[in-house]
């Protein structure tokens, strides 16, 4: 089908509302954080107009640095996970029944209306010495004695695989179930186990789904700001936290501003790098 | 016994009988189409061959080899399924070569016989291109080529002409049967298309109800098909109903040279319509008239009521009878070419 390019006001009024709802809600606040960025900061007070780099060259430090290549690195780690899991989880769930399928997909939902406050505590109870899944370990006489998972990488690692699982699977599901279920029986009838069949087959014929799946866990963790401070150490904090530590706690709002803009820089550019290579793949 | 065996295979879906204790022998290099009404079992049947469904009862064996329990993948089979089911992120040789990937041959060889199965299916040199761009009688060509790439014992085709429109659909049945020859290769299609099972087949296995109601070549079929479901699935036909009367046999309400077996006082007839001759009047043969003509250009088919009784004839345009519509004529039934059916 082929259109007409819309003419005149009445014609375009579909897209005048997103597009004022965008400009509004999107382009002016990150508009006003760049400009913030630039900003000086007022000792005691708040902030003046003004263009200086200051703040991103304190940014510039192996400190900062560090911070930023360890919340990359958790980042990406959560996104891997929450693939991993995900995957085989929707692959059978979008095989099973109807009722099953709905099952699963309601309990997975429930747990995206959960607060980020309560998973965090919840888990970093069950990973405590006192009342953890330790204590369950060592009745079952395969541990010694009960231990504290928490604070730590992987209380870290858990909590925000935990959170992120529900919207890879949210996002895989729908390509999963409209996979044609004859492509692994075609591949098993040329000799294909099911498992080499789910690799060679599955796959990689869902590899733009994989992809997405994999981006969007990892822009989700990026701004997980919460779990890393009540599961981990602060050497597990990432960049969000400390964001929110001089935007809220410091009152230091050009320097958040600019940490904020260095991150959606660096994601931005790995979403690009991954849907490159993604390209390549196909190729 | 050479070939493949089929011995009191069941399959229950629940309460439903999808295939009910059939037996079937398929000799080696013998192409066989599964015939018969949607929901019959005919796909089940072959999914059970396949070994992507498993038997509730019975076994399935190769050249004397029991493989009821055997996986797919282990069986060295090639299957087209109705879908086609190509794989979208391969390109045509990609899809082809897959078995042989699988099988860890190398890629000279791949690529030696990639080639070699596109030129059995006549697309040379469409190894690289995208399977999305290929088009319905393509795509059909490179599932049947990828099938057929490991040089399988058995070679099954699920409605694998459906999706096509009929001239190329008549076209392919005709090169698949050619291919078929050529290769030797034990061939199972699973059709309900009766024209397709009669162009292809060597044997035709009409199926109903999870049974299989009759197992004959395609001319013994419409010759001699076992009861009027087979007689009324294959082509067109005439039932009519015969009786006993004393010691002849009365059809359409007058004697008939028709042969009624011995004790049977009640069966149905089946005569094919270009069987049922149109002549005059006469007092020995059963009376019709005329409600319908309709001229087919090749073929010219007239709709008859004998006392209540439906009949279709057909007759070619070179021997049109000269009547019309509202004409009563007699109706000759060639007794050599009228089927008795007890059931």
């Amino acid at each position: 089908m082929r259109r007409e390019p819309a003419r005149g006001l009445v014609q375009h009024l579909p897209v005048i509302f997103p597009g004022l709802m965008l400009t509004i809600f999107f382009i002016v606040p990150f508009g006003t954080m760049v400009a913030v960025s630039f900003f000086r900061r007022q000792q005691g007070g708040f902030y003046v107009p003004d263009f200086v780099l200051a703040n991103y060259a304190r940014f510039l430090t192996p400190f900062f640095g560090n911070v930023l290549v360890f919340s990359l690195y958790l980042a990406i780690a959560v996104a891997v996970v929450s693939l991993i899991i995900a995957v085989p989880f929707t692959y059978l769930i979008a095989r099973s029944r109807r009722v099953t399928q709905v099952l699963w997909l309601v309990a997975l939902l429930s747990i995206l209306s959960l607060s980020e406050v309560i998973i965090g505590f919840a888990w970093s109870t069950l990973l405590s010495r006192t009342a953890g899944i330790t204590n369950l370990l060592v009745r079952l006489g395969l541990m010694e004695a009960p231990q504290a998972l928490v604070p730590g990488f992987g209380a870290v690692l858990t909590g925000m695989v935990y959170q992120a699982m529900p919207y890879a699977v949210l996002v895989l599901y729908p390509s999963m179930v409209r996979l044609d279920p004859t492509l692994t029986e075609a591949a098993r009838t040329l000799g294909a186990s099911p498992l080499k069949a789910f690799f060679t087959v599955v796959l990689p014929a869902l590899r733009t789904t994989l992809v997405a799946t994999l981006i969007m866990a990892f822009i989700f963790a990026l701004g997980s700001y919460l779990l890393p401070q009540i599961l981990g150490r602060p050497s597990h904090w990432t960049l969000s936290v400390l964001i929110t530590d001089q935007a809220l706690y410091q009152s230091n709002m050009p320097f958040a501003a600019a940490m904020a803009v260095f991150l959606v820089l660096v994601s931005l550019a790995l979403v690009a790098l991954t849907m490159f290579a993604g390209k390549k793949l196909e190729a | 016994m050479s070939g493949l065996v089929l011995k009191g295979v069941s399959r229950d879906f629940g309460p439903v009988k999808a295939v009910n204790d059939v037996d079937l022998v398929v000799p080696n290099g013998r192409f066989v189409c599964l015939l018969g009404p949607s929901g019959c079992g005919k796909t089940t049947l072959l999914r059970m061959i396949a070994g992507l469904d498993a038997p509730t009862t019975g076994t399935i064996s190769i050249d004397g080899e029991d493989i009821t329990r055997q996986p797919t993948h282990k069986r060295n089979l090639g299957m087209v399924f109705q879908s086609l089911a190509l794989f979208p992120h391969l390109t045509v040789g990609g899809n082809i070569a897959y078995a042989l990937r699988i099988r860890g041959l190398s890629k000279e060889e791949q690529a030696r016989r990639v080639e070699e199965l596109l030129a059995l299916v006549h697309l040379p040199g469409y190894a690289d291109r995208a399977v999305s761009k290929l088009s319905g009688g393509q795509r059909q060509r490179v599932a049947i080529a990828r099938a057929l790439a490991v040089s399988p014992r058995l070679f099954l085709l699920d409605e694998p002409l459906s999706a096509l429109d009929a001239k190329l659909r008549e076209a392919m049945q005709v090169e698949l049967r050619q291919l078929q020859q050529q290769l030797g290769i034990t061939t199972i299609v699973v059709t309900h298309d009766q024209r397709e099972a009669m162009t292809m087949a060597d044997t035709v296995i009409v199926m109903k109800g999870g049974e299989i109601r009759q197992a004959a070549s395609p001319v013994e079929i419409y010759r001699k098909p076992a009861d009027t479901f087979v007689a009324d699935f294959i082509g067109s036909t005439n039932l009519i109903d015969i009786s006993r009367d004393g010691d002849r046999a009365m059809l359409l309400g007058r004697p008939t040279a028709v042969p009624l077996p011995y004790g049977v006082s009640k069966a149905t007839v089946s005569v094919r319509p270009e069987d049922v001759e149109l002549t005059a009047p006469s007092s020995e043969l059963p009376e019709a008239k005329i409600t319908f003509v309709r001229d087919l250009g090749g073929a010219i088919e007239f709709f008859l009521d004998a006392n209540g009784a439906q009949v279709v004839a057909v007759t070619s345009p070179r021997a049109r009878p000269e009547v019309a519509v509202g004409d009563r004529v007699g109706l000759r039934l060639d007794p050599a070419r009228s089927v008795v059916l007890t059931r």
